[in-house]
């Protein structure tokens, strides 16, 4: 079905919380952290601009929208609006909403709220272009922007300097997937000749009939790997943390770490339902899932717990998404809306532990329930979604995705195993964060703990309660989310029929069981679990977090080592190479093309001209074995007057003229120079390296003796001299046609050289007459560097 | 006509048609920067004169390549021979959009340049030729972007070394002069292989007039083709240790982090990108033969660029000597757009330059702001620079993505087409080049960025913690606008470049698509015949 084309509004709603990032500084200067309420009407606004697609969108109807961005190349800003990108913008925008308002809470009385607000709907916008986008250049613009927001986000709090190290920790691992996935979108732009996701879309096997399906499968990988803190890149997603909550809660949980996930799923029509992609998505991701919740048991942060569970939700949707089975895909799609609202409801409850009781190690925190009561209501919404028990979205949701690893002949019980020993883990957690801080003796905390303020329950209420709700009217929600989103996947209209309650016992229902029983085992023994793990990677001793660490001192110190060699600050060293390519340059060629020339036939010189060839020889051999440097630039002297006497038999006065006075001057100053500078009298440099700098020097003279050989034994071309010989006297009224030249036919040339002298005596001015002065203010040299990092280091 | 007995034919010898009125343009650019050097110069004792002067020239100068750009999209390539004689025999200026962009781009950044230096150079500095040296650093920039005749660019080659020479002893420090000696001698010998490999080049063809070798060169055969690959070889031996590309990069390093940095500013926007401009100049208009033989060594020598640079970048801890390794990366993706040729490819490279010559100057007048608000360009001594001027640290953060080609900024458009025009010739390791040096300068000033901006102070400031502040606020305020508007102007660009891409794609576009296929510009010379 092609879709309808709409108005720009929806555009418009796109770039909405760009202008509100202008606004929100000024509005935050103004109302202080009350501007939250005014700011969040923009997500609120755009939630229900959306909610108008849920309908439609739900009966298969698709929407583009377009505006020309850059043409010549092809790029628009355009949208694409289906169940898969509906269900993204409505938990941007919804979620987005809460978390605005909760940032003003959270960040009350900070001087850099404005600013932080500002990045938040950077990045908002951002997130809504990425999974609302059309064009694929437009959609990567806007899943870099995320990136880089995200970035500053991570970084808010910059004086310290683990902050700092996780930004870019992030930055790196992210942007360096971007740049894979760039590279995959022009691939498949190139090699389609089509740049609209919707068009791609259209003819699902346009890729795969390519031929470049492998590189493109790679390089989008890697995109939505890196985004979406696959193993091995999993590491910088706990890092990230290090942000101020509402950033995890939102960026780091609930959307942008989804990017990939969205990505694949957006993709699953194009590159999905291969042997590659069954194969090598759920293996990443099953590892994924395990590793993150083994690593999240042996936390006690509790936004480190959290951070990497998200780890492992991110995992458990990959590998149901590399089953390209109906069933484990509307696993996928539920549980991409469960782990939103419960992981975006649950941070912000461990931001308001942290905020209202000045800590989130759970083993300094406990009996917070009377203090926090409605925190702790929401706490134990989201959590028991979260573990996936009844009647909340998470135990729709893993219902649905066992049905579908079960159903599926290929893997299916790996990845089952794999999923069950995951949700246990999961459940392990869940418990973990939403008792442990409420229930048992009052634990005394850094600070007197009560109730946050409406601004920081306002959101977790609200995401915990939608969780419950939604899976009440489970049918519904599958009419109107489900279904539309796993179209998309699907690539075709499906159908989904959702309930709540299991219709009867069979393999889900036990698999649940199973969980629950096994889940309940784990959390009782918690603590030796912890103890486990973590001696396990105390004997391991590495991770990819200090292998980033490690490959970016290793990059660093090995570009260091480079760099001196390349550049080691000799011009002794930079000479000789740039002779040796002079060299390459002026025989390689000819040996390659056969551009070399024919044997000259001795000339047939007469004596006297013989003679002058001769002193010039003899000029030269004497500079060679010259035992002073003054001797040698004599006897170069020597050479230039044959050069000059040469020019003279062959009729050309001036330039005799000019070479004589050039070979008198420089021979002259030279001499004057050496006797002022600080040099030896004689070279001294061993045997060895005068041979060599003597064969580059015989391989240059060569090159261009051979060439120039070459060209004069063609016949020249003497339109422009004869032309000039016609014309000076009769049109430019000069008998001498060199001055005619240089004044008329090239003066324009003559006017560029006039200002070269000029310049030049300027430049003799400047360094005779300035004196340096110590305490200029910009110009004064940097201090050595500790290692002699590159030139200049006398 | 005194003693000639024969009457002359002026049309066998003479444009006789008048040029219009509006086609002076093409030399205004060479008259502005001349006239306005000479003037600076006669009154270089007033020193509080020469900014106003200088820049009212460098004004005129951007005015006048304007209007010179709007001629030739309005009217389509202009040629202007001078003393009016018939090409190929006088010297022609031949202007596309190509070179008119280029110019009017160029001179923005000169008279940015030149409001950042009433700021930044001295009284000394202006009376030692500050001002005459940049005007006529323009007139060769200007010069070589506009000129048909190789030997003329020959020429306005020399102008420009001369003149930058002169910019770079400015101050006469001891590191500049060791800096100066290695830019002086080894762009020499640039400059000579160039002049050298021109002779040759006449030898062959008995022409200088670009067109007109393009033609030849395009009718050539047998073995002097074998010759004419020794001189393209040559020319891009020449071009190449211009363009500073690896391994004949090693006076960039040598010289950029030593005079003022407004030098350095100009250096890195301008200097190199001339060379850049030679190459696609010589390469895909005159001899585009000799570039698709060349092809595969162009393609590895940007790829050797690209690594050199990002890799020199992230071994740096002073500034400027990281921006000038900067420099050189984004040399090889411009000579990446060369080495594949397709009008897609060098409208890359041509974007790339555009970006290039603005975002390398804007960020070395940052480096300079750096050092003037945090007192140093070593990144282990600075420090806390966001939390004290938050509006620079913006601007900078910007720039930095931009160099980076991280979107939305100007660097994103070149570097999508460039990879795009790679992969589309089959260069797959070319591509995975422009991207993964772009991926380690993102690096190298994300660290810029980490050191200078987000942590509290100098390097051992306690964790957590902002340093009092060591310089002085007030040096900031004391250069105001002069600091702040030629940033601004170039910020403001690189934000617009990159949201609103269409028309310098649009001319990168038309201008690669004028050297790729040079008929127009032919015809632009000789006329119908041609």
């Amino acid at each position: 079905m092609t879709p309808a084309l709409i108005d720009d509004t929806t555009l418009y709603a796109v770039l909405a919380p760009f202008a509100a990032a202008v606004v929100a500084p000024f509005a935050t200067r103004w109302l202080k952290h009350n501007a939250a309420w005014p700011l969040a009407l923009v997500p609120a606004l755009i939630f229900l601009h959306f909610t108008g697609f849920i309908g439609p969108v739900s009966h298969g109807e698709t929407f583009v929208a377009a505006k020309a961005w850059a043409p010549s190349y092809g790029v628009n800003f355009s949208i694409y609006i289906d169940g898969l990108s509906t269900l993204f913008a409505l938990l941007i925008s919804g979620i987005g909403t809460f978390i605005i308002l909760y940032a003003g809470g959270y960040l009350k009385g900070h001087p850099q709220q404005g600013r932080f607000f500002s990045f938040l709907f950077m990045f908002m916008g951002a997130m809504l272009g990425l999974v609302l986008g059309n064009n694929l250049i437009s959609l990567f613009i806007f899943w870099e922007l995320t990136s880089i927001t995200s970035f500053l986000l991570i970084g808010f709090d910059s004086l310290r300097a683990a902050s700092r190290r996780a930004a870019l920790q992030a930055l790196v691992v992210t942007g360096g997937g971007g740049l894979a996935l760039l590279a995959g979108f022009i691939l498949i732009i190139s090699a389609t000749g089509e740049i609209e996701m919707s068009v791609l879309l259209a003819s699902p096997d346009i890729i795969k009939d390519t031929g470049l399906y492998l590189p493109i499968f790679i390089l989008v990988l890697g995109g939505a790997f890196t985004k979406s803190a696959q193993f091995p890149f999993h590491f910088w997603l706990p890092n990230a943390m290090e942000a101020p909550t509402p950033v995890s809660a939102y960026l780091h949980s609930a959307t942008m770490v989804k990017a990939g996930v969205y990505l694949l799923m957006r993709m699953h029509p194009l590159l999905g339902d291969t042997t590659l992609w069954t194969t090598v998505l759920p293996l990443f991701g099953g590892v994924t899932l395990i590793i993150g919740t083994l690593l999240a048991v042996r936390q006690t942060d509790l936004k480190l717990m959290l951070a990497y569970t998200t780890v492992a939700s991110l995992g458990l949707l990959v590998m149901l998404t590399g089953t390209s089975h109906e069933k484990a895909l509307e696993g996928a799609v539920l549980y991409l809306l469960a782990h939103s609202l419960f992981k975006g409801a649950l941070f912000m409850v461990a931001g308001t532990i942290d905020h209202e009781a000045g800590t989130r190690d759970i083993t300094k925190l406990g009996g917070l329930r009377s203090a926090m009561p409605i925190t702790f209501a929401a706490a134990c919404l989201a959590a028991l979604s979260m573990a996936g028990l009844p009647p909340f979205i998470g135990f729709v949701a893993k219902e649905v995705l066992y049905y579908g690893t079960w159903g599926w002949l290929e893997l299916g019980i790996p990845v089952t195993i794999t999923a069950v020993v995951g949700n246990a883990l999961m459940l392990v957690i869940a418990a973990a964060v939403a008792i442990k801080p409420f229930m048992g003796p009052k634990v005394e905390t850094p600070k007197h703990a009560h109730e946050g303020p409406v601004l920081l329950f306002a959101g977790p209420v609200f995401l915990s309660v939608t969780g419950l709700g939604l899976a009440l009217i489970a049918h519904t929600t599958g009419e109107l989310f489900v279904g539309p989103t796993l179209s998309s996947l699907m690539g075709v209209q499906t159908e989904v029929d959702l309930h709540l309650w299991p219709t009867a016992i069979n393999a889900p229902l036990i698999l649940s069981l199973i969980t629950i029983g096994l889940g309940i085992v784990c959390f009782t023994q918690i603590d030796r679990l912890r103890a486990v793990v973590g001696s396990v990677l105390t004997s391991i001793g590495w991770g990819p977090d200090k292998g980033f660490d490690q490959a970016v001192a290793g990059i660093v110190a090995g570009s260091g080592r480079f760099t001196r060699f390349a550049q080691n600050g000799k011009m002794q060293t930079y000479m000789v190479l740039t002779f040796i390519f002079t060299g390459i340059a002026v025989l390689l060629p000819g040996f390659l093309t056969g551009g070399l020339p024919a044997m000259p036939s001795l000339p047939d010189y007469r004596f006297y001209e013989w003679g002058i060839l001769f002193i010039a020889a003899i000029g030269l051999f004497a500079v060679l074995v010259a035992d002073t440097r003054l001797t040698a630039i004599v006897s170069l002297g020597i050479q230039g007057f044959a050069v000059a006497l040469i020019f003279m038999m062959f009729g050309a006065p001036d330039l005799s003229f000019t070479q004589f006075m050039v070979e008198t001057l420089s021979v002259v100053i030279l001499a004057l120079v050496m006797t002022r500078l600080n040099l030896l009298p004689s070279d001294h440099r061993p045997k060895g390296a005068a041979i060599f700098t003597g064969i580059i020097a015989g391989a240059v003279g060569l090159g261009l003796t051979l060439t120039l050989l070459a060209i004069t034994q063609a016949p020249f071309d003497t339109r422009l001299s004869d032309f000039f010989a016609q014309y000076s006297r009769t049109i430019a009224h000069g008998r001498n046609i060199v001055n005619v030249i240089i004044v008329d036919f090239r003066g324009f040339d003559t006017l560029g050289e006039i200002a070269v002298v000029v310049l030049a005596g300027l430049c003799v001015l400047a360094l005779i007459r300035v004196r340096t002065r110590p305490d200029k203010p910009i110009e004064t040299p940097p201090t050595k560097p500790a290692k002699p990092i590159a030139e200049e280091a006398h | 006509m005194a003693g000639s007995s024969v009457t002359v034919d002026l049309s066998q010898a003479m444009i006789t048609a008048h040029v219009a009125a509006a086609d002076w343009l093409v030399v205004a650019p060479s008259l502005i920067t001349i006239l306005g050097g000479s003037l600076c110069l006669m009154l270089r004792k007033h020193t509080s004169l020469q900014p106003k002067l200088g820049n009212a020239f460098l004004g005129l100068l951007v005015l006048a390549n304007l209007a010179l750009l709007a001629r030739v999209l309005d009217h389509g390539i202009i040629t202007m021979v001078m003393g009016n004689w018939l090409p190929p025999f006088g010297i022609a200026f031949t202007v596309d959009t190509l070179g008119a962009t280029l110019s009017l781009i160029a001179s923005i950044v000169a008279f940015c340049a030149g409001i950042f230096g009433s700021a930044t150079v001295d009284a000394t500095g202006r009376r030692y030729g500050f001002y005459p040296f940049l005007l006529l650093l323009m007139t060769g920039v200007c010069g070589a972007f506009l000129t048909g005749d190789i030997f003329n660019l020959y020429v306005w080659f020399e102008v420009l070394l001369i003149s930058s020479y002169g910019l770079l002893i400015l101050g006469n420090d001891r590191i500049q002069l060791d800096g100066a000696v290695k830019y002086g001698v080894l762009n020499l010998i640039g400059t000579n292989l160039f002049l050298i490999a021109t002779g040759l080049l006449y030898g062959i063809f008995g022409t200088l007039n670009m067109a007109d070798i393009a033609m030849k060169a395009a009718a050539l055969e047998g073995a002097a083709t074998g010759t004419l690959a020794t001189v393209a070889a040559l020319y891009f031996l020449a071009f190449a240790m211009k363009a500073a590309a690896f391994p004949v990069n090693f006076w960039l390093p040598a010289s950029y982090h030593t005079p003022n940095v407004v030098v350095s500013a100009v250096f890195a926007g301008l200097l190199t990108k001339v060379g850049v401009y030679a190459l696609i100049r010589v390469f895909v208009l005159i001899l585009p033969e000799s570039r698709a033989y060349m092809a595969d060594v162009i393609a590895l020598v940007a790829i050797a660029t690209l690594m050199t640079g990002a890799i020199g970048a992230l071994a740096q801890s002073e500034v400027r000597r990281l921006l000038g390794y900067v420099v050189i990366a984004g040399i090889g993706a411009m000579l990446a757009g060369v080495a594949v040729g397709s009008t897609l490819a060098v409208s890359g490279a041509v974007f790339y330059a555009v970006h290039s010559i603005i975002v390398m100057t804007a960020l070395y007048m940052a480096a300079g702001v750096m050092k003037l608000i945090g007192g140093s360009y070593d990144l282990r001594k600075l420090g806390g620079l966001y939390n004290k001027n938050a509006a620079f640290a913006a601007v900078f953060l910007v720039l930095a993505f931009a160099v980076s080609g991280l979107p939305p900024f100007s660097g994103f458009w070149p570097k999508i087409i460039l990879v795009d025009a790679a992969f589309a010739d089959g260069r797959a390791w070319l591509a995975a080049a422009i991207l993964l040096s772009g991926f380690l300068t993102t690096l190298a000033m994300g660290r810029v960025w980490i050191f200078a901006f987000w942590r509290g102070g100098p390097e051992g400031t306690p964790d957590g913690e902002l340093a009092t502040a060591t310089a002085t606020e007030g040096s900031a305020s004391l250069a105001g606008g002069a600091i702040w508007v030629p940033l601004g102007i170039l910020t403001a660009l690189v934000i617009y470049f990159g949201l609103q891409p269409e028309w310098m794609l649009e001319l990168s576009t038309q201008g690669a698509s004028g050297v790729v296929e040079p008929l127009g510009y032919l015809r632009s010379v000789f006329g119908e015949q041609g």
